[in-house]
């Protein structure tokens, strides 16, 4: 306690209080969200709109799936797109990015330092800013309207990898040593020695990866133009879109939504924290 | 350096210098096939990392120069895309200031809202704070997905959440089109960036402020430092220079690539292009006119800005030696 022993007392409150304020703000959207899923029709029609729901139902959930059946697209097709994306995407981001990451963190070579810098610069180009030249490169290779143009570009992002290099950096070079002693090969350290000693990183990895296929509407927008095989968010902004009549089902996609990324973040927030703490730019 | 000198000696008796150069070529090609391992196990993740965003970012470049229409190969026509832009092109004009300002409101504002919070946060108990930190990362869980959840306040009818409340203090006699008017919609966008905008610089923040050595801090309230922002200034954020720096980095690349925001909320394009943005003019002509060369074009200039400010942020904060 001695270091925070200057802390004033109004100073606390003033924090608590300001701190209460934006939670209010970052929480009520997705409060709201909660609530108008659990309304049934007649609490969504009800004027003037209520915050709270009064007589709470799974309808709106159990409908999603009747509901988009009837259309040509099926509800079950945009989450099963939505999952497959996501779940690959995420293993093969993991996967590949740490197997890279090891020799540039732990091997000197000719190059390594160039590379490095070029993921460092690279850091600067969301997919958003670099959506129309990919654009251009997945067409000339007939990747457009292909699940490859959803999955590809982000397992090669290069924040996950670059946070791995960062931490694979501190693991101590003896555990490396000796594993070369005992006549390991190169993929052998990297598999049984490395991966084992950076979990918080995987993990790390293994959310910002899901995170940003699952969330990913920008590049189903670009690429995909066949309706089958679309996103769930696209689902989510049809019903969004479609006015009062279908808020109860938009608000329970955005429920469905959001569960996935907020369990892994839940179990993985530790190690989060911890992988981060090795993140930090020192040129 | 060693090698340095050796060269110089060399270069000095002519012929010898090309005999040491070719040898350097050898002791190269020698690490090269010694490190085969390394290059094995970098290349997968390289040559998508190459094909997804090296080439793009060279296409673009050399596509600037072109008139592509993506049928019809490329035509050379010089600057004329540029001199398109910026002398014809009015939209763009509107496009540039509005990222612009949007980038000068919401990135210094997300920037220092992620770091106060990753600091308030900080001080939490444990418990708390674990809780506090899924509470204000939650928005930017999903994605951009829920920024969607915004159309029930703002939507233009009177069961629009603002609106409903509006017109029951009697504010207001009939329903106000947020999203429609040009007058509202930039703000709402700004607002809604900035709900979104605690991603993963917060946590960067929140680890590198936990990763501050306490030691600094004990011996900082010896040395006399006798508040909070005190010991801020002097001890956190120069502890605190990487993590700055890569947070700034991933700010600016957020604030640039502002786009699908606008395109959720107001739709594209947006009524007098009031919240059009360079993405969003790059992709009407790249997906609906195909007009790739001049798109390109519009790549490029997001690519010079993105370099320039992160020159600036070098200059700003400078990284340790």
């Amino acid at each position: 306690m001695g270091a925070k022993s200057y802390r004033s007392v109004w100073g606390n409150a003033l924090v608590v209080f300001f701190m209460g304020l934006v939670a209010v703000f970052m929480a009520f959207p997705l409060a709201f969200a909660i609530m108008h899923s659990l309304k049934p029709l007649d609490e969504l029609f009800l004027f003037p709109p209520r915050f709270f729901v009064m007589k709470p139902s799974l309808k709106n959930f159990t409908d999603l799936f009747s509901l988009m059946g009837n259309s040509f697209v099926p509800f079950t097709r945009y989450f099963f797109n939505s999952i497959f994306v996501s779940v690959v995407g995420m293993l093969a981001h993991v996967v590949l990015s740490s197997m890279a990451a090891y020799p540039l963190s732990k091997h000197k070579f000719p190059g390594s330092k160039v590379l490095f810098q070029v993921i460092i610069l690279s850091l600067m180009f969301t997919g958003f800013v670099l959506g129309i030249p990919r654009f251009i490169v997945m067409n000339s290779v007939g990747m457009i309207d292909t699940l490859w143009a959803l999955l590809l570009p982000g397992i090669a992002g290069p924040l996950g990898f670059y946070l791995m290099r960062q931490f694979m950096t501190q693991v101590p070079d003896a555990l490396i040593e000796s594993a070369r002693i005992d006549g390991a090969s190169e993929f052998q350290i990297w598999w049984r020695i490395m991966m084992p000693n950076v979990k918080p990183a995987w993990l790390t990895l293994g959310l910002l990866a899901f995170q940003g296929f699952w969330g990913d509407t920008a590049s189903v927008n670009l690429y995909i133009h066949t309706e089958s095989m679309k996103t769930l968010p696209l689902a989510m902004g049809y019903l969004t879109n479609a006015g009062i009549a279908r808020a109860g089902a938009g608000a329970a996609v955005s429920i469905v939504l959001l569960a996935p990324p907020l369990a892994i973040f839940i179990i993985t927030q530790t190690n989060i924290i911890e992988t981060m703490k090795s993140s930090g730019i020192k040129e | 350096m060693g090698n340095n000198q050796d060269q110089e000696v060399h270069i000095s008796k002519g012929s010898d210098a090309a005999l040491q150069s070719s040898s350097r070529l050898t002791r190269l090609w020698f690490k090269v096939k010694k490190s085969r391992v390394s290059y094995v196990m970098i290349a997968p993740y390289m040559i998508l990392f190459v094909f997804f965003t090296v080439i793009p970012v060279i296409t673009a470049i050399f596509l600037s120069f072109t008139y592509f229409n993506i049928i019809e190969s490329p035509q050379f026509i010089g600057w004329s895309n540029y001199m398109r832009l910026f002398l014809e092109d009015d939209v763009f004009i509107i496009a540039l200031k509005n990222t612009f300002v949007f980038a000068l409101i919401t990135g210094p504002l997300s920037y220092m809202a992620c770091f106060v919070f990753a600091w308030l946060v900080n001080e939490l108990k444990p418990r708390v704070r674990a809780f506090a930190t899924i509470l204000f990362y939650g928005p930017s869980l999903a994605g951009g997905t829920m920024t969607m959840l915004w159309m029930y306040f703002f939507s233009s009818d009177e069961f629009g959440l603002i609106n409903n409340w509006l017109l029951q203090l009697g504010i207001f006699t009939e329903p106000f089109k947020w999203l429609q008017e040009s007058s509202t919609n930039f703000i709402i966008v700004i607002i809604v960036a900035l709900w979104g905008s605690l991603s993963t610089s917060f946590l960067v923040f929140i680890a590198g402020l936990q990763g501050v050595d306490k030691e600094l801090y004990e011996s900082g309230s010896i040395d006399g430092i006798k508040n909070r922002w005190q010991e801020l200034y002097h001890i956190t954020f120069p502890a605190m220079k990487p993590q700055l720096i890569l947070a700034a980095i991933l700010n600016i690349a957020g604030v640039m690539g502002v786009g699908e925001l606008c395109r959720q909320l107001t739709g594209m394009p947006s009524p007098l292009y009031s919240t059009h943005t360079l993405v969003l003019h790059m992709e009407d002509y790249g997906t609906t006119k195909y007009e790739m060369g001049y798109a390109a074009s519009i790549a490029v200039v997001l690519f010079a800005i993105t370099l320039l400010l992160r020159w600036g942020i070098n200059k700003i904060i400078k990284p340790e030696n």
